[in-house]
């Protein structure tokens, strides 16, 4: 047989590849049909495992799931207990998020997708956005908490809803930059030839033409990278937000506890009862997460439904 | 403005130029700024943490970090050995791949070699949910629902243990691996295949023999990112796997991990300056460079193994 000799095959592969011409044609069909059962049973795994973890959630938390739930303080009673302080704090934080992430991402992935050349900047900030998307989560508390809760401690208000919202917005910016360059790299390239024609600037390309057909898929990332940072909790504990919170915050340097810190909290004590009401914490959590996710999917169906 | 209404000079066809032009460059130093805040924030975390470990190794001996067996900084007695953290950390990730790795490989292979392409197209976003849960869910699932269930199989396992966790944490890269190993497979050109069937090759052997090493690269890589991931995930280990330093590889007892400490001295009170705030940089530093490290490699074996095909 012909062998590509510019490519490297791994060493003996096509020895025994040789070999299996003279095996027994049925023989090797039973084995090709034990190798795709595996391959299938690993996706069931993945699936059951999944219908399992949500099932067990929803059967401890339905229960305790009720209006006196959402919209009470927390308590060191379970059955007194609410999620109304975390619900508050998480829209709090998440609306700190978003305004202070996707004007900057927008801006940065405008920046090196229709500004920059191929200049040193350039390059280094695109090194900068990979390594930063590979660092794990709870070093951004650490920043957070050097940076924020200490160092800038007369703007932020040390341990803060800004502090918490500076800290995840600056988790989710590569996710934001990554997403609006690829939806500005989709728009194509005669849509802003046309606009050089007729005379206007880059700028004036980019935010009369290109932005408004390249928006529902900055939407898109942007929402997905939100509901990225409502899940996180990691670097919120670093940055020190408190657990106990019977007050929902007033402002942006208010004390504040998110939804997956409240979890946290009933999770790690012994008591059954704040088991159940972590449960409904977390459903409460996903559906958040859910309608999230719905709306993006919904944005991107608009986004595929225009014709370019 | 709008254009062929507004009055004087300026017009639709009589444009200022001058201040299009101001604008286009406003724009361009603000966009630029925009770009420079990720330059600042890994400027901002590499400072920090330089800082705060040098001000840890002014205290506490960099041999004795190294070399110690006992991790105590919290004690009267403080001892600083980091490989109690790291031997956690790298038990519960060694268990995690062990189930992510064979999984998220075979699942890859299912969905890109065997599924029809609407059977894809449902069972890919909903690994994709699976992705997207929240690593607190995971840990309340690994902690409260596999645990228990666990005990009911093995013996001598305890109510925090590193099984439960890395398995959890093994469920949890799991779509990482698979959709990224499923992009390598699936860029693997048809021509590849055929050349194979040409041979006489039955579908299983052309995957094993031509396929996944033609998409070696991509898959090496997703492992590799898995294994970063798992090393730096926090909250599943710090619920299910306890908070119990100790140095050893016994699966069944509880322990304590990297990101686990992090998260046990940032609830208690830290103030700015104490040996427990410096510690929490110290390990944050051994944990940055550990997966810093993993993604280098990463990035190199991509470039490095990367085949084109036309």
């Amino acid at each position: 047989m012909t062998v590509d000799s510019t490519r490297n095959y791994p060493a003996g592969s096509l020895g025994s590849f040789a070999e299996k011409f003279h095996q027994n044609l049925s023989g090797r069909y039973r084995l090709d049909a034990i190798f795709q059962s595996l391959a299938w049973l690993s996706v069931a795994i993945a699936l059951i495992v999944l219908a399992w973890l949500l099932l067990d959630v929803l059967i401890d938390g339905i229960p305790t799931l009720n209006w006196e739930f959402i919209t009470n303080f927390p308590s060191r009673k379970p059955e007194e207990a609410g999620v109304w302080a975390a619900l508050m704090g998480t829209i709090w934080v998440m609306a700190v998020v978003a305004v202070v992430a996707f004007p900057i991402g927008v801006g940065a992935a405008i920046y090196l997708e229709e500004f920059s050349s191929d200049n040193w900047f350039s390059r280094f900030v695109e090194i900068n956005i990979s390594n930063l998307a590979g660092v794990p989560s709870i070093i951004y508390g650490l920043l957070g908490l050097a940076a924020f809760v200490y160092l800038f401690e007369p703007i932020t208000g040390g341990r803060s809803v800004l502090t918490g919202g500076l800290t995840l917005a600056l988790l989710i910016l590569p996710i934001i930059i990554v997403a609006t360059r690829e939806s500005l790299r989709a728009i194509p390239n005669s849509i802003r030839l046309a606009g050089f024609a007729l005379g206007a600037t880059r700028w004036q390309v980019v935010w009369s033409h290109v932005l408004p057909y390249a928006m529902p898929g900055i939407l898109t990332g942007t929402i997905l990278a939100l509901s990225r940072a409502i899940g996180e909790t990691a670097p919120l504990i670093a940055i020190g937000a408190l657990t106990f919170i019977p007050f929902i915050p007033d402002g942006l340097q208010s004390p504040f506890t998110v939804l997956p810190i409240q979890v946290y909290n009933w999770v790690s004590r012994p008591q059954e009862e704040f088991h159940a009401i972590a449960a409904s914490g977390i459903i409460l959590l996903l559906i958040v997460l859910l309608a999230m996710n719905a709306i993006a999917i919904y944005l991107r169906n608009r986004l595929q439904k225009i014709n370019l | 403005m709008t254009p062929g209404v507004s009055p004087g000079s300026e017009t639709l066809w009589n444009p200022n130029r001058q201040r299009s032009k101001i604008t286009q460059q406003i724009v361009i130093f603000i966009t630029g700024a925009c770009a420079t805040v990720s330059i600042l924030t890994t400027f901002g975390i590499v400072a920090t943490l330089i800082f705060e470990t040098f001000e840890f190794f002014q205290e506490v001996s960099i041999v004795d970090f190294l070399t110690d067996t006992r991790w105590t900084p919290l004690f009267s007695s403080k001892q600083f050995g980091i490989f109690v953290l790291i031997s956690a950390t790298l038990l519960t990730s060694t268990i995690a791949i062990l189930v992510a790795l064979p999984l998220g490989l075979l699942a890859a292979i299912a969905l890109s070699e065997y599924a029809k392409p609407n059977v894809r197209k449902v069972i890919k976003p909903i690994l994709e949910v699976l992705a997207g849960i929240p690593s607190i869910v995971f840990g309340y699932f690994a902690l409260l629902t596999v645990t228990p269930f666990l005990q009911n199989f093995v013996p001598g396992l305890q109510g925090f243990n590193a099984l439960s966790a890395g398995l959890v944490l093994g469920i949890a890269i799991l779509p990482l691996v698979a959709s990224l190993s499923e992009d390598a497979i699936y860029s693997v050109p048809r021509s590849l295949r055929d050349g194979a069937y040409a041979l006489g090759a039955t579908k299983r052997e052309t995957i094993i023999s031509v396929v996944l090493p033609a998409a070696l690269s991509g898959i090496v890589a997703s492992i590799i990112l898995a294994i970063s991931r798992a090393i730096g995930e926090t909250m599943i280990v710090t619920l299910a796997a306890g908070q119990n330093p100790t140095l050893g590889f016994n699966p069944l007892v509880p322990t304590m991990t990297m990101t686990a400490y992090m998260v046990q001295v940032s609830l208690g009170d830290t103030p700015v300056g104490s040996i427990a705030y410096k510690t929490l940089f110290a390990v944050g530093m051994s944990l940055f460079l550990i997966t810093l490290v993993l993604n280098l490699i990463s990035f190199w074996v991509v470039r490095r193994f990367r085949e084109q095909y036309e």
